[in-house]
C-alpha cells in the first residue's frame, strides 16, 4: 500500500472491526467515551453495515457525526442522534437498565485483572499525577453488557495493580463481579497498539490472544507490567486493508 | 418570579463568600459569562460543584474562588488535563483544594434527588471501586423490596445554581433544548439560581424537546448574548475547539494564566467587554 499504517491506525482499525462483527451479531449499541474509543466507533461506523449505534454521555442515543468530535458534547452528536436525553435519564433508564450492549473504554492504568485507573497515579491524598477522574466509567464497566477496552500497550500503563480503582474489571479475581453485584460481564477484550489481549476464562487474568503483524512476543512482554501469558493460539491480525486505512483517513481529516 | 437584571447585579446580590455553587452545562451551555463574574468580583471560599469542571472551573480554582470541589470528572475534553485544578490538588496552588469524587452516574442521581426534593439518591454504582474508600458522601443500601444492595447518595441542593440557556420571555420564563444536561436539575435543586441566556423574547415559540423553566422557579434572568463561549448554544453558536486547544497553553503555567485572568476578566467591565478583548487578541494572533 501506498502509505504506511501507524501502530495506532492498526489499534483502531482493530477495534472497529472488533464493533462491526458485534454489529453483524446484532448486538452493538455502544456506549462510547472520548478519544480513542470515539475515533475508532465512528470508523465502524462508516466501515459496516449493519453499524454500531453510537451512545455518547452527553445524552445521545444514535449519534451519526460526519467528522471526528473533540468533547462528548459536541453540537453535531445531538444534531445527528435520533434522540437526545438528560444525562440523568441516559445512565439511569439506559446505561442502568442495561440497555447499553458494550461499554468502549480507554484509562491510564489497566491492570492483570482489567480494572482500570483514570484518577490518579500514586497515593490519592498525594497524587503524582491528578488525572480527570471516573467521570461515566465506573458504571459503564459495572452495567455494560460486555466491555472493550482501547489502550497504547507500555510497562507504566499495563500493571501489576492499579494505583486507584475507578471501574472494575474482574475486581480481586474469578468470582469478584458476581459477589460485587456487577450485572454486566466486564472486559472481554483489550485492544492495544500491539495486539489483543482476553480474560482467561478460569483466572480472569487478561492473556495476549493475537499480536499485530510484526509485533513479536518481546516487544509485548516488554510493554507489560505483569508477568504476560500468551495463548496456546496465539493469532495474527489480519493487515490493514487500503479501504480501511483511507475510511481512517478521511474520517480524521474530515 | 424569575428577575430580568443584570449578570453583575445577579451574582452581587445572590452569590455570597462560603456558598455551594453549582455552574452546570454538560459541554453545552455552560455558563462561562457567569464563572467570569464571579472572578471579577472576588468571591471566596466557594464550594463549586459540577460533573465536568473544565475549563469555567479551571479559571475560577486558578483565580483563587474555590476551597472545595464536588466533580467527577475534571479534564479539558479532547485536549488533556486541567492544568489549573492539577496544580491545585497536586501543588496547593493558589491554595489547598478540597475534593469530594463521584461518578457521573452519581453526581446526575444527587441532583434528580435534589429537584425531587428527596434526602438521598438510590443507584446501582460505585462497588468495587476506590472510590468507596475515598468519599464519605455515599453508602450502601438493601432495597426493602428485593433484597439487593445498591448504593445512596446524598442529594444535592446547592445554594445557587447558574445555567446559560438560549432564550427567555419578558416575564423570565427560560427555554432550553439541544444536550440538556442538569439543567433542570440544578435549578430545581437549587436554594437560589441565575440563569444567563441568548436573548429574551416576547413570546417563547414551542420547540419539540426543548426544557422550559418557569419564572417562578428562577431567581435572576440576565441577558448575556454569547455567555457560553467557548462552550456554546445550539441554534446561536458553535464549539469554540480551537480555544479550548488554546487554554492547555495559557493555563500550563501560573504567570501566562495570571496575565490572561487579569488582562480578559479582572481588566474587563463585564462580558461584552470581555468578548472586544477576547476578539482583539485572536486578531492580534492571527497576524502573528
Amino acid at each position: 500500500m501506498a502509505e504506511q499504517a501507524s501502530a495506532d491506525d492498526v489499534m483502531i482499525v482493530n477495534a472497529a472491526r472488533a464493533l462491526g462483527q458485534a454489529a453483524a451479531d446484532g448486538r452493538a449499541v455502544c456506549f462510547v467515551g472520548i478519544g480513542l474509543p470515539s475515533t475508532a466507533a465512528n470508523l465502524a461506523r462508516r466501515l459496516y453495515d449493519p453499524a454500531p449505534v453510537l451512545v455518547y454521555e452527553s445524552g445521545c442515543i444514535g449519534s451519526k457525526p460526519t467528522r471526528l468530535p473533540l468533547s462528548i458534547g459536541d453540537g453535531e452528536l445531538g444534531e445527528t442522534a435520533d434522540a437526545v436525553v438528560s444525562v440523568p435519564e441516559i445512565f439511569a433508564y439506559w446505561l442502568q437498565a442495561s440497555r447499553i450492549d458494550i461499554g468502549f473504554l480507554g484509562g491510564a492504568q489497566l491492570d492483570r485483572l482489567g480494572n482500570i485507573n483514570s484518577t490518579v497515579i500514586g497515593s490519592y491524598e498525594h497524587p503524582g499525577t491528578r488525572l480527570p477522574g471516573a467521570g461515566g466509567a465506573p458504571e459503564i464497566a459495572a452495567s455494560a453488557g460486555w466491555v472493550m477496552v482501547i489502550m497504547r500497550q507500555a510497562r507504566r500503563a499495563f500493571v501489576e495493580r492499579c494505583d486507584f480503582r475507578s471501574s472494575v474489571g474482574f475486581g480481586d479475581g474469578p468470582g469478584d463481579r458476581e459477589r460485587l453485584g456487577l450485572r454486566g460481564g466486564g472486559p472481554q477484550l483489550v485492544i492495544t497498539d500491539l495486539g489483543v489481549l482476553e480474560p482467561d476464562p478460569v483466572t480472569c487474568e487478561l492473556v495476549m490472544t493475537a499480536l499485530h503483524p510484526g509485533v513479536t512476543r518481546d516487544q509485548a512482554v516488554a510493554a507489560t507490567g505483569w508477568p504476560l501469558h500468551f495463548a496456546d493460539d496465539l493469532a495474527v491480525t489480519d493487515h490493514l486493508g487500503q479501504h480501511e486505512l483511507d475510511a481512517l483517513r478521511a474520517l480524521q481529516e474530515a | 418570579m424569575a428577575e430580568l437584571t443584570t449578570l453583575a447585579g445577579a451574582i452581587a446580590e445572590l452569590v455570597h463568600d462560603g456558598d455551594t455553587v453549582a455552574l452546570e452545562g454538560f459541554t453545552h451551555l455552560i455558563p462561562h459569562a457567569a464563572g467570569h463574574e464571579l472572578i471579577r468580583q472576588r468571591r471566596r471560599g466557594l464550594t463549586l460543584v459540577r460533573m465536568t469542571p473544565d475549563m469555567v472551573y479551571d479559571q475560577l480554582i486558578g483565580a483563587g474562588c474555590a476551597e472545595r470541589l464536588v466533580f467527577s470528572w475534571g479534564g479539558n475534553p479532547g485536549v488533556g488535563s486541567l492544568h489549573r485544578f492539577r496544580d491545585a490538588v497536586e501543588r496547593e496552588w493558589p491554595h489547598p483544594l478540597v475534593l469530594e469524587e463521584h461518578s457521573h452516574a452519581g453526581m446526575a442521581t444527587r441532583y434528580a434527588a435534589g429537584a425531587s426534593g428527596l434526602p438521598f439518591g438510590v443507584l446501582r454504582g460505585y462497588v468495587g471501586t476506590d472510590l468507596v474508600h475515598h468519599t464519605s458522601s455515599l453508602a450502601p443500601i438493601t432495597c426493602p423490596f428485593t433484597g439487593e444492595q445498591l448504593t445512596a447518595v446524598p442529594a444535592l441542593n446547592p445554594d445557587v445554581g447558574i445555567v446559560h440557556a438560549q432564550r427567555a420571555d419578558r416575564h423570565g420564563n427560560v427555554q432550553l433544548w439541544g444536550l440538556v444536561g442538569v439543567q433542570k436539575e440544578v435549578v430545581l435543586a437549587s436554594r437560589r439560581s441565575i440563569v444567563t441566556v441568548e436573548e429574551v423574547v416576547e413570546e417563547l415559540e414551542p420547540r419539540p424537546g426543548a426544557v422550559v423553566l418557569p419564572s417562578w422557579v428562577v431567581s435572576a434572568v440576565c441577558e448575556v448574548p454569547g455567555g457560553a463561549h467557548p462552550s456554546f448554544a445550539m441554534g446561536y453558536s458553535v464549539r469554540d475547539n480551537a480555544f479550548y486547544r488554546a487554554w492547555d497553553d495559557i493555563a500550563r503555567d501560573r504567570g501566562t494564566f495570571t496575565d490572561w485572568i487579569g488582562q480578559h476578566i479582572l481588566g474587563t467591565a463585564d462580558f461584552a467587554e470581555y468578548r472586544r478583548s477576547f476578539a482583539a487578541d485572536q486578531e492580534a494572533a492571527a497576524r502573528g
